[in-house]
């Protein structure tokens, strides 16, 4: 029978100190030693000051200071520019103008026409940005799943195929959109093996239908990997004892997959489906050095119309571009209330 | 050992000394974009002039021409800038420019050695009506150039060698036709960008700038250039990549033109080096005459400025690089080297350094457009509002030729779009 072991305050517990003799290992248990010597130095009267309690807030302040300087500040000052005029880049030079920002985003004489609204750019971005998001999010997350339910299956090389589906992920997206770019430019690859195949040469990027087509195909190809890595782990938490109920209740594998898989899997098609939702609002990285937004305007989305007219346009209006950043985060503030929505009723469920 | 040991330390004593140098040596920096090999050049002229100042060191950071455009003038207003930057786009550093002229050796030589229209273009109004901002390293006409082997092999006469004033409906019917007999991709193309468009614009009788100082775009000129842009497209005789597939963003068909797929070319003097290096003898490259239309033939003047940035920490180290590049042996040096036409007054008779026949005549070809420019296109180049309106008609009219506009729809945007970028640069 095992002594059991008691803790003391103050007392090591577990088996004696073991004599260093290694020199290497003494010298980096010196480094070591001096390291916590130091920091106990600085923190222990630290603690004497703050307490025990207060030392929580010390921890965290380090990055309570990333998030304030590098996210909360910017957010501040976009809302502060978003109601101030001028072409001045720094903010005690540009004057208020309350909402005359907003009102020119939303002065349209028919919302569905872009050409009837004053900022004609703005709503092509809006429209564009709305149905970049339904097909592209809808297209990954049922190719996303299809492809986790493979990868979740007996099947040969899976650890391959796994890191197959993954691996796009991994690249950068602006080596995607040069890769792709050759591929499918006038005289790419593509278009080349049309010719040799005695096919005509396809406008595969000055095409606005076929380049909205293959913006989405890109992005769904670069990013699948990612979330049916997540819907992966969902399916590999569904116990398999409800897949052999469902079997000795004689359901086929089209009905476990409707009555058993999916309801199992629902709370994490939900994280899945809102953050592919959030990442497609926020489409620029990839899009922009692969079609830079044309044919025209076709693929223009939101955050590109924004980077264009607070940086890259001439006349730098970064009161506008904070405004469209506003509605935008207004948008995404709706999309995460339905997260969270539909993530408190998963619970209750 | 012990020879070991002495040669450690000498090297280490050698490092130290380099060390203390460099550190004595003033950095200054320099944004630069290359439109063909300039850049060499530059940076020849700058080791001969670091090796007899010891005490300065310019880096030139080569970037490219978007870079210039849409990214330095934020760098420049947000007080992050270099010291001195090659550019095209004066109107956007206007307030930030470092006056030299209390700093410069000589500045009567400045302003003798260049028009004082372009030094005009960097200031902002009667407050600094005299300062020294800069200076133009580069004159530049737009022009058309051919691929004359392709005429020849299609048996069709080169319609300027019998004409002064050939139309661009005649050039883009003998494009086509050369085009279709030797079966080349594509037959004529402009770069992508409203100042090239501007200049035929002109030539077929569009005027921008009125009397009493305001701005039209609807002219029945600026349609017929806008319609025959537009018909290229619809005909599919010109690289749809140009216009249609570059997004935003300034976009040149010389490519093309290089690899022999473009019968006829819109683009400008500067192109004269590279075509050079590139095309070589490959087959016949000729720059031909502005064509003519209503309102004469004119092309676009043009040029690059080396300025400097009122936010250096180093003004009299900058004004000495300055006085150095713009003086009469290096600017004949780098307009020689480089092919490009002088922006100096008095630089005398120059030897341009090539063999290429092609480079010579073309040279001369773009010395004759000089005197045809018309006011209206230099008015837009140096008259402060070509920020407002080259990119509206770029953009606008990419718009049309996709779909999403109609020319009418579009020139109401050009306009709102120059009014509007106006009304912000006057409002501060």
């Amino acid at each position: 029978m095992a002594t059991p072991t008691t803790y003391v305050p103050g007392k090591r517990s577990g088996s004696p100190l073991k004599m260093i003799t290694d020199p290497f290992e003494k010298f980096f248990s010196a480094i070591y030693n001096g390291i916590i010597n130091v920091v106990d130095w600085i923190m222990h009267p630290l603690q004497d000051r703050v307490g025990v309690r207060g030392m929580a807030y010390i921890f965290v302040l380090p990055n309570l200071l990333i998030f304030g300087i590098f996210i909360l500040l910017p957010m501040l000052l976009n809302f502060y520019y978003a109601f101030t005029g001028s072409t001045e880049l720094f903010p005690q030079n540009r004057p208020f103008v309350g909402m005359e920002n907003l009102n020119t985003l939303f002065t349209c004489q028919n919302f569905l026409d872009p050409n009837s609204c004053r900022e004609d750019l703005f709503w092509r971005a809006v429209f564009n940005t709305l149905g970049y998001v339904a097909l592209q999010v809808g297209t990954m997350v049922v190719l996303a799943l299809i492809t986790a339910l493979a990868l979740n299956a007996q099947i040969v090389a899976r650890g391959f195929f796994r890191s197959v589906f993954f691996y796009p992920v991994l690249l950068s997206p602006v080596v995607v959109a040069v890769i792709w770019r050759w591929i499918l430019q006038q005289d790419g690859l593509l278009n080349g093996i049309i010719v040799s195949l005695g096919g005509e040469r396809v406008s595969f990027l000055t095409n606005a239908g076929w380049a909205q087509t293959w913006v989405i195909v890109i992005s769904v190809w670069a990013q699948m990997g990612f979330f049916t890595l997540i819907l992966l782990a969902g399916l590999q938490a569904i116990p398999g004892e409800f897949y052999e109920a469902a079997q000795i209740d004689g359901a086929s594998r089209w009905q476990s997959f409707w009555q058993v898989t999916l309801p199992l899997l629902m709370p994490t098609m939900v994280v899945v489906l809102v953050l592919a939702l959030i990442r497609a609002v926020q489409v620029f990285d990839q899009v922009f050095p692969f079609t830079g937004g044309g044919p025209g305007t076709a693929t223009q989305y939101l955050v590109q119309y924004i980077y264009q007219t607070g940086f890259s346009n001439q006349t730098k209006e970064y009161g506008l571009a904070a405004a469209a950043s506003l509605v935008m985060a207004m948008f995404l503030l709706v999309l995460t209330a339905i997260q969270l929505r539909m993530g408190r009723r998963n619970e209750a469920a | 050992m012990k020879r070991f040991a002495i040669l450690f330390v000498l090297a280490l004593v050698l490092m130290g000394a380099f060390a203390v140098q460099a550190q004595d040596a003033v950095e200054l920096r320099i944004t630069w974009y290359d439109d063909g090999s300039e850049g060499v050049v530059l940076r020849d002229l700058l080791d001969r002039f670091e090796a007899e100042n010891s005490d300065i060191r310019v880096v030139v950071d080569t970037v490219a021409y978007n870079t210039v455009l849409e990214q330095l003038p934020l760098q420049v207003e947000a007080g992050e800038g270099p010291d001195m930057a090659r550019v095209t786009n004066f109107d956007a550093f206007k307030g930030f420019y470092l006056d030299m002229r209390p700093l410069v050796a000589d500045a009567a030589y400045w302003e003798a050695s260049f028009a004082p229209a372009v030094l005009a273009a960097l200031r902002t109004g009667e407050e600094d009506a005299d300062a020294i901002y800069g200076f133009p390293n580069q004159f530049t006409v737009t022009g058309p150039y051919i691929n004359r082997t392709l005429f020849e092999q299609a048996g069709i006469e080169v319609p300027s060698d019998s004409s002064d004033a050939v139309t661009w409906a005649e050039w883009t019917e003998a494009a086509r036709a050369v085009a279709e007999a030797t079966e080349t991709q594509y037959a004529i193309a402009i770069d992508r960008s409203g100042h090239r468009f501007a200049g035929p614009a002109f030539s077929e009788g569009a005027t921008f700038f009125n009397e009493d100082g305001s701005i039209t775009i609807d002219t029945p000129g600026f349609r017929s250039f806008a319609e025959t842009l537009v018909g290229w497209h619809t005909d599919a005789i010109t690289p749809a990549e140009v216009w249609i597939g570059s997004g935003g963003s300034y976009a040149a068909a010389a490519d093309f033109f290089i690899n022999g797929q473009l019968v006829m070319y819109m683009s400008g003097s500067w192109q004269i080096g590279r075509f050079s290096n590139d095309i070589g003898d490959t087959f016949d490259w000729q720059a031909v005459p502005n064509p003519t239309g209503e309102g004469g033939s004119t092309g676009m003047p043009g040029g690059t400025m080396m300025v400097a940035f009122g936010d250096t920490e180093h003004p009299a180290e900058v004004a000495r690089v300055m006085d150095y590049l713009a003086s009469v042996d290096a600017l004949k040096e780098f307009s020689e080297r480089t092919l490009f036409i002088p922006a100096h007054l008095g630089l005398g008779e120059l030897d341009f350094q090539t063999d290429v026949a092609a480079a010579q005549n073309a040279l001369l070809t773009f010395a004759a457009e000089v005197p045809k420019l018309s006011e209206q296109a230099y008015e837009l180049q140096f008259g402060g509002q070509a920020f407002a309106i080259n990119n509206p008609i770029r953009d606008r009219l990419t718009q049309v030729l996709t779909g999403e506009l109609s020319l009418d729809d579009a020139i109401a945007r050009i306009q709102q779009d120059v009014d509007d970028a106006l009304a912000a640069a006057a409002a501060g």
